[in-house]
Parts: structure tokens; sequence; C-alpha cells
């Protein structure tokens, strides 16, 4: 009868004007628990501001095998960095 | 240390002639100081080595609250009390996070719990000697979180990315838990003749369980090779061993308590302390089962797993209940 609880993928805000970052994960029955866990797991020394809790299951990862086919081409277009382009000293900052 | 004689592959270590491209290819990126993250292919071994490393790693970390647990309701001061409650708070975390990161390599949570309770599975051989007196708190905290600490901060750097990150978390937390313990031994050694005695008679008994912790001496360890060139064992145990004598001898002087060997000696030639190995024997008794206390800690898990189900089942039931309800509307 017993089934394990889903896990949870937990995001945390650490302070305001910050994004939220992945902490680790937990077990929880549902969201509630999952973000109720994720305070006892996760910020007991005033680590974040704000709480996301997301299925593990409902998450799409990219494989890494994908990693040329998704990758490789940024690396070409190295014009992309302002660094490509040579400006005279003579212009100034830009 | 939290990881004992965790065996490898149970072979030395494959040399690059013997390796697959994929394996070579994995060993370079661990070579080059890359870290593996859990979706990138891996040995098997790796895989199963780490787990089984992490694994009884958390199983350490929960085992370990129960010894601290028995004095939460008689610490001495409110304030004591609400550190330990803090710190034993925290080994529960810090099992969560290893658990996380053990399942990350695809086992899951119940196997692993169903691994400690059938005994397949170990935790540290040092959470089977009791916890006799508050002054055996103060000992816990300084010399077993102390020993533990050696063995952790090199394990930031190990290869495996969120055990790592597991690691780095642990580290942060675990300064508190040796600090609080010094702390109150501080406080004993500096009470009473009876206070005194009791922190003495607690570094007695808790000195050479703590030397253990770090497992046999290199030279009867012939599995760690491989665990090395993985860089999932990152020094050798003696090596750390050596490191926590040297750390702690000055720090029992300053507690005015004295180190239960006695052929404890500065070695001018090397700079460390020479110091007496410990009981081998009773090593490997407690970890086959016939410590002090290994029947009371795995009845207590063994407890804590059976009188949880109802909740563990009554909440999923509830959860589903409320899902399929909504998913009805």
């Amino acid at each position: 009868m017993s089934k394990e609880w889903p896990l949870w993928e937990i995001f945390i805000r650490g302070q305001n004007g910050m994004s939220h970052r992945h902490v680790g994960s937990l077990h929880a029955p549902d969201a509630e628990t999952a973000i109720l866990n994720a305070r006892d797991v996760y910020t007991r020394r005033n680590e974040g501001v704000s709480i996301w809790a997301v299925q593990a299951a409902d998450i799409t990862a990219s494989s890494p095998s994908d990693k040329g086919p998704l990758y490789e081409p940024s690396e070409a277009k190295v014009y992309r960095h302002p660094t490509f382009f040579d400006i005279p000293d003579d212009v100034g900052a830009m | 240390m939290y990881a004992q004689m965790v065996k490898s592959t149970g072979h030395g270590v494959k040399s690059r002639a013997e390796m697959s491209a994929e394996e070579a290819h994995f060993q370079d990126r661990i070579d080059a100081g890359e870290k593996i993250e859990p979706k990138d292919w891996m040995p098997d071994g790796y895989r199963a080595t780490l787990i089984r490393q992490i694994a009884q790693h958390a199983h350490s970390e929960v085992v370990g609250q129960l010894p601290e647990g028995n004095w939460v309701t008689r610490a001495p001061t409110l304030e004591r009390k609400a550190i330990l409650l803090a710190k034993v708070q925290d080994e529960a975390g810090h099992g969560l996070y290893l658990y996380c990161a053990a399942e990350t390599l695809g086992v899951s949570r119940d196997e692993l719990t169903d691994a400690l309770l059938d005994g397949s599975m170990k935790y540290s051989s040092i959470f089977n000697y009791p916890t006799l007196t508050w002054a055996d708190i103060g000992a816990v905290g300084w010399l077993v979180d102390g020993a533990a600490i050696m063995n952790q901060v090199p394990l930031q750097r190990t290869s495996f990315g969120p055990y790592s990150r597991a690691m780095i978390r642990i580290c942060k937390e675990e300064s508190f838990h040796q600090r609080q313990g010094f702390d109150i031994m501080m406080k004993m050694a500096q009470g009473t003749e009876a206070q005194r005695r009791m922190a003495q008679d607690a570094l007695n008994r808790f000195w050479y369980p703590s030397l253990m912790m770090f497992g046999p001496s290199d030279k009867d360890s012939v599995h760690s090779a491989q665990s090395v060139a993985w860089k999932i064992k990152i020094n050798t145990n003696d090596e750390l061993r050596q490191k926590f004598v040297d750390q702690t001898v000055p720090q029992a002087a300053y507690l005015g308590l004295s180190i239960p060997d006695p052929e404890l000696e500065l070695n001018d030639d090397t700079g460390h302390y020479d110091f007496s190995e410990p009981d081998w024997s009773e090593f490997f008794a407690v970890l086959k089962g016939n410590g002090p206390c290994n029947t009371d800690r795995m009845d207590a898990r063994q407890k804590a797993w059976d009188d949880g189900a109802w909740v563990r089942d009554g909440l999923m039931a509830h959860a589903e209940k409320r899902n399929a309800r909504t998913a009805a509307e």
C-alpha cells in the first residue's frame, strides 16, 4: 500500500533583487507540504525570502548528448561578443 | 568516517589500456577537474560506489540524531536545549541533502531506507556508542563533528556535482556543531571537580571511537584506489586521522584534559603527533552489529519508520483524492 511521496525540486530567492535558484530536492505529498518542508530543510539560517516548489516529474530537461546540436552553433558566432570588433582607442569608451 | 569501508569496484584501478573509449573520456573529464552531473554518462562502478558512499553518509546523519536527541529533554539550561535541538535538526537536514544527492543517481528514497533497516547498508560506527552524561554531548560535538569536518571539507571538491553541493552546504553548517561542542567542554572543564571529571571521562570514552571514524589504516584499505582516481575519496584514512590528532591535541591541552594515550607524543622529525592506533577488532565488531547501541539505534529507526507509516500513507491518500477532485472539476 505504501507509496513514496513524490519528489519536488526546490528553488529559493535569497533576497529580493535576486532570482530564485535551485537548492536541491525533497519529498512531500503535495505542493503546500513541499513548501513547508523546504522551509525546514533549506532555510534554517535565513537563506531565503521566497520558495518555489516544482514537482520533479514536471521538469523537462535537455539531454547531455544534445550538447553538440544545442550549443555548438553559438561557438561559431564569435561576433556576438563585443570584443570581436576592434574599435580604435581614439573613439573613446564604447 | 561517516562513510567507512565503502568498497568501490572491488578491483584495483582500471588502467588506461583496460578502459573503453567512454571510460577514458570520463576519466579525462575527472582528471581535468570537471564535475560530473546526474544525466552524464558514468561507469556503473562509479554510480554504485557513489550510491553506497552517499547513502551511508546520509544514514549516519540520520542515525547520528539519536545519541544527541537522547539529551534534548535533559539539557542543563533552556539555552543549551534550544542549541541542541537546532543541532539535531541540522543533522536531519544534512541527511536530507545527502539522500537527495543519492537519488539523482537513480535510487529511490524508500530503497535507501529499506537498505538501512535491513542492515544491507551501514552507518558510521561512532553512533553505536552511548551518550551517558551531558559531557558526552560536548565530546560528540567537539570530537565527532570535528572528525566529520576533517573528512567533509575535502569532499566539497568531489567529482560528482550533487554530492559536492551537498557537502558545501553541510560544511557551512558543521562548524557551529563543533564549536557548540567545544563550548560545552570548556564549561565542564572549568567547572566543579565533578564536572571536570565528567569531561575527562567523556574524552576517554570518545577518543578511540573518534579515531575509528576515519576507517582502517590505508595499508589495510585495498579498495580505495579506484575511489581516489574517481575523486570520490580525496584523502587517505591515515592522512585525515593524523590531521585530526594534530588539530585536537592542542585543544585538549587548552581544556586541561589529557588524551587517553600514553604513546601520544609530538614527533620533532615529522612535526606530527605519534599516537596509538585504536583497537581495530572493536571497530569491526561494532560494524558487524556488536557495538554497545547497535540494536537500540536500529530499533529506534525501525519504530520511527513503522509509526510514521500511517502519516505517510494518509497524507498521500489525501493528496491523491484532492488531485482527482481538481482534475474532475
